[in-house]
């Protein structure tokens, strides 16, 4: 794990119109670590992960005031080209979503919407491989990617994501719409893939967070249905010893 | 512990009365159906039975005479097939163009709202009038008696697209509506930018939904009369169009044109011109089904 | 409230400790009063009140388990019921050394005493006195108490090597006392032991409010 950071964002706040969605964040994300970001629905921990490679400039109304720096460069600069931010900081979401075409296609995709010049088989190959889907899919990948099942179309969309080599990969509840046994499988790749890349993993699942991550950051609401950062420190000790009390009430179950 | 008590109140079903509604709504709806088809099966058998004598080659390769056993409607044919093949090369293009601006990049305020609501309403308007416009429009210029395209095929195609535009725009706006947002928010997020998101994910997916609005243009168009009357004002054409700035007609109007003749063999041959309009509409829309589905295979879920 | 269950399970699991600990301290305070007053039947009751202790033991031991494994307990939770589970553990071992006190006291029988006791059963007073506050302590969450138990500690040691050096003088003046001295040595052994669980006990406390290990 380096001791390097991969982004520092500093007073960060969200808007939605004029609602305020998440308040003041300050976080360092550690390179070649996993970050999960836990807390109750609604809390901005999705619109948070978001921040990070710009997916909220899709959203109408959508405004985002502060600095999230990646590598040292603020991506909101107005002259940072959001196309680059997100080719080099990935996204997995919470329901698999791989396009309607055939497996090799999937990863084809974003290797040629980046102008991709080499060996398009070996890519798409080594992207499965990552992904741990290879030796399930290497007879049929011109299949259509809804062949798969729930598990392996997300592990489909990881090996997406992979493609094209980013530095970051953000992860929405990757696991929440899968059964146990892809779970695991999934929390199994998160681990295999840190040693590479950098893995922030927003999840309402509190066992998922501390099997899986280095480092979790706990959001919660405040009375004006902002989110904000209670507390961010190693899974270790948010899960055995949390400094914050409203840590201790969520993690213990008794937020009520 | 928590205990509910039972509320107070009874419960009575009525099993007997909801079956014997059930059955009657489900005989409702299947007459209901029949009346559709039977009336169809009715009137396709009647034009079967009074046109299947009068087809033969010859039927496809003559010109229209007075002598009905010289008749044929060769040169409505090779307008039709003209027509709809213009029509389409310029609805599609437009079309689907306008859809795309529509949903994927005008900003959702009040005009694009207004721009919808004209666009569905211009649907409904009558095709005489578009005929009237595409008459001075493109036959003339703007009102006056000066010739600008004059009575020729693209005049003919440009009215007809205009016609059918609406139908095109608006069943490519549902087809990219449906487009799940998943799959941009997932092109999105590789580093795509728009284009290459509606080029790449967007368009695949949408072009069942797409190619199903336009064979329902097409289909619309190849029966319209009026319009292309007002057009071509030409009832009775012995020669062939050989390029788009010539004069031609279609199978409506010669249709048209012997059903108006008092013989009765002319009806005979009207039946039969029906029979050639709807295998052509049939084969148009066969062609458009394989080819949706083979598109809908792919995106299949 | 949310968790009502785990949370009745939670307080369960320290009443019952609480129990045991006093049944514990009862044992210990029981099998020095008989080998002071050479009480043949009361050393033979609490050699068969250990089964009960243990049982108990065992059974806080299964909850804990089940607690751990059915309800996924985290931060202070998982503390807890860690706590509860190793201080069960402490109790049931001191509950075997009263037993072994009071096994002493029966192989002892008739034997003539070898000097009035007064170190012994003062080690006993302050071992017992520690494990009271010790189990104190930890129903009142007070880390400046289970210190204090910790301190003490120390008198108890030094007690103990007071009673030893004593009782080897004897044993080299007259061998024929060996084997009492010997008795009354194990004895003397088994309640300094008891001060080293209790002592255990007062720095799980530390940890279970703490959260860090006490240095």
């Amino acid at each position: 794990m380096g001791n390097s950071t991969v982004f520092n964002v500093r007073g960060l706040n969200v808007y939605y119109g004029d609602f305020l969605a998440v308040k003041d964040v300050d976080m360092d994300i550690k390179k070649e670590s996993v970050t999960a970001l836990i807390g109750p629905s609604g809390c901005g921990k999705s619109t948070y992960l978001r921040c990070l490679n710009r997916m909220n400039d899709l959203i109408i109304g959508a405004s985002v005031k502060g600095q999230v720096s990646f590598e040292n460069r603020n991506i909101y600069d107005s002259n940072v080209d959001a196309t680059e931010v997100r080719s080099r900081i990935g996204m997995v979401f919470q329901k698999p979503n791989p396009f309607p075409k055939s497996i090799y296609r999937n990863i084809a995709f974003g290797l040629k919407v980046n102008g991709f010049t080499g060996d398009m088989d070996e890519a798409v190959e080594r992207s499965l491989k990552q992904a741990a889907l290879w030796d399930e899919v290497k007879d049929r990948l011109n299949d259509s990617a809804f062949a798969l099942s729930g598990g392996q179309q997300q592990r489909l969309c990881i090996a997406r994501a992979l493609a094209i080599q980013p530095e970051v990969i953000l992860m929405d509840e990757p696991a929440s719409a899968l059964d146990p046994i892809a779970t695991l499988a999934i929390e199994d790749l998160v681990r295999e893939l840190k040693v590479n890349y950098t893995i922030v993993i927003v999840t309402h699942n509190m066992q998922q967070a501390a099997r899986v991550s280095d480092e979790t950051a706990f959001f919660m609401v405040d009375k004006d249905r902002s989110g904000y950062l209670v507390e961010h420190d190693d899974t270790q000790k948010i899960f055995t010893n949390p400094t914050n009390q409203r840590t201790e009430e969520y993690i213990t179950g008794r937020f009520s | 512990m928590n205990e509910y008590k039972p509320v107070a109140g009874s419960v009575s079903p009525n099993r007997k009365r909801r079956k014997i509604i059930g059955t009657s709504v489900y005989f409702v709806f299947l007459i209901s159906t029949l009346v559709g088809i039977v009336s169809l099966g009715v009137l396709i058998f009647d034009v079967l039975d009074k046109g299947i004598p009068w087809l033969n080659w010859q039927f496809l390769t003559d010109y229209p005479s007075r002598k009905p056993e010289e008749a044929g409607l060769y040169s409505a044919l090779i307008g039709t097939i003209w027509l709809m093949f213009m029509t389409a090369l310029l609805t599609v293009p437009i079309g689907v163009g306008a859809a795309i601006y529509l949903e994927e990049y005008a900003p959702r305020n009040f005009f694009t709202k207004v721009i919808e609501i004209n666009v569905s309403n211009l649907a409904g308007v009558p095709s005489i009038v578009y005929g009237l416009l595409g008459m001075s429009l493109f036959v003339y210029y703007l009102g006056s008696s000066e010739q600008f395209l004059g009575r020729t095929l693209l005049a003919g195609a440009l009215t007809l697209a205009l016609l059918v535009l609406p139908i095109v725009i608006m069943a490519s706006r549902e087809a990219i509506r449906a487009v799940p947002d998943s799959y941009r928010q997932g092109a999105y997020a590789m580093g795509a930018d728009k284009w290459q998101v509606i080029k790449g994910v967007v368009l695949p997916s949408a072009l069942p939904g797409i190619l199903t609005g336009t064979i329902l243009a097409m289909s619309r168009a190849i029966g319209e009369a009026a319009p292309v009357i007002a057009i071509s004002a030409l009832v009775y054409m012995t020669f062939i169009p050989a390029h788009p700035m010539e004069r031609f007609t279609v199978l409506p109007i010669q249709i048209y044109n012997w059903v108006a003749r008092p013989q009765e063999e002319f009806r005979g041959l009207a039946a039969a011109g029906i029979i050639v309009l709807l295998a052509i509409l049939l084969t148009m829309n066969a062609i458009a089904v394989v080819l949706r589905n083979k598109y809908q295979t792919r995106s299949e879920e | 409230m949310p968790r009502e269950d785990f949370e009745n399970n939670l307080k369960i699991i320290q009443d019952e400790l609480i129990q045991l600990s006093s049944m514990v301290e009862k044992s210990v305070f029981k099998s020095i009063d008989a080998l002071r007053n050479r009480d043949i039947k009361a050393s033979q009751q609490v050699i068969d009140d250990d089964d009960a202790i243990d049982e108990k033991q065992q059974e806080i031991e299964n909850t804990c388990i089940d607690l751990i494994a059915l309800e996924a307990p985290m931060a202070g939770d998982l503390r807890v019921i860690i706590s509860v589970m190793m201080m069960a553990t402490e109790l049931e071992r001191i509950g075997d050394y009263a037993e072994g006190i009071g096994k002493i006291s029966l192989a002892m029988g008739d034997l003539p005493p070898l000097k009035p006791l007064i170190d012994i059963p003062r080690m006993a007073d302050l071992s017992t006195d520690m494990l009271r506050r010790s189990t104190e302590a930890f129903v009142n969450r007070d880390t400046a108490a289970a210190t204090a138990v910790r301190k003490d500690d120390d008198i108890v040691d030094d007690l103990y090597g007071q009673v030893y050096r004593e009782l080897l003088t004897f044993m080299m003046a007259d061998t024929s006392t060996i084997q009492r001295a010997t008795y009354l040595l194990w004895v003397a052994h088994d309640i300094e032991r008891v001060a080293d669980r209790t002592t255990n006990m007062a720095e799980r406390v530390i940890w279970l409010v703490t959260g860090q290990n006490p240095d």
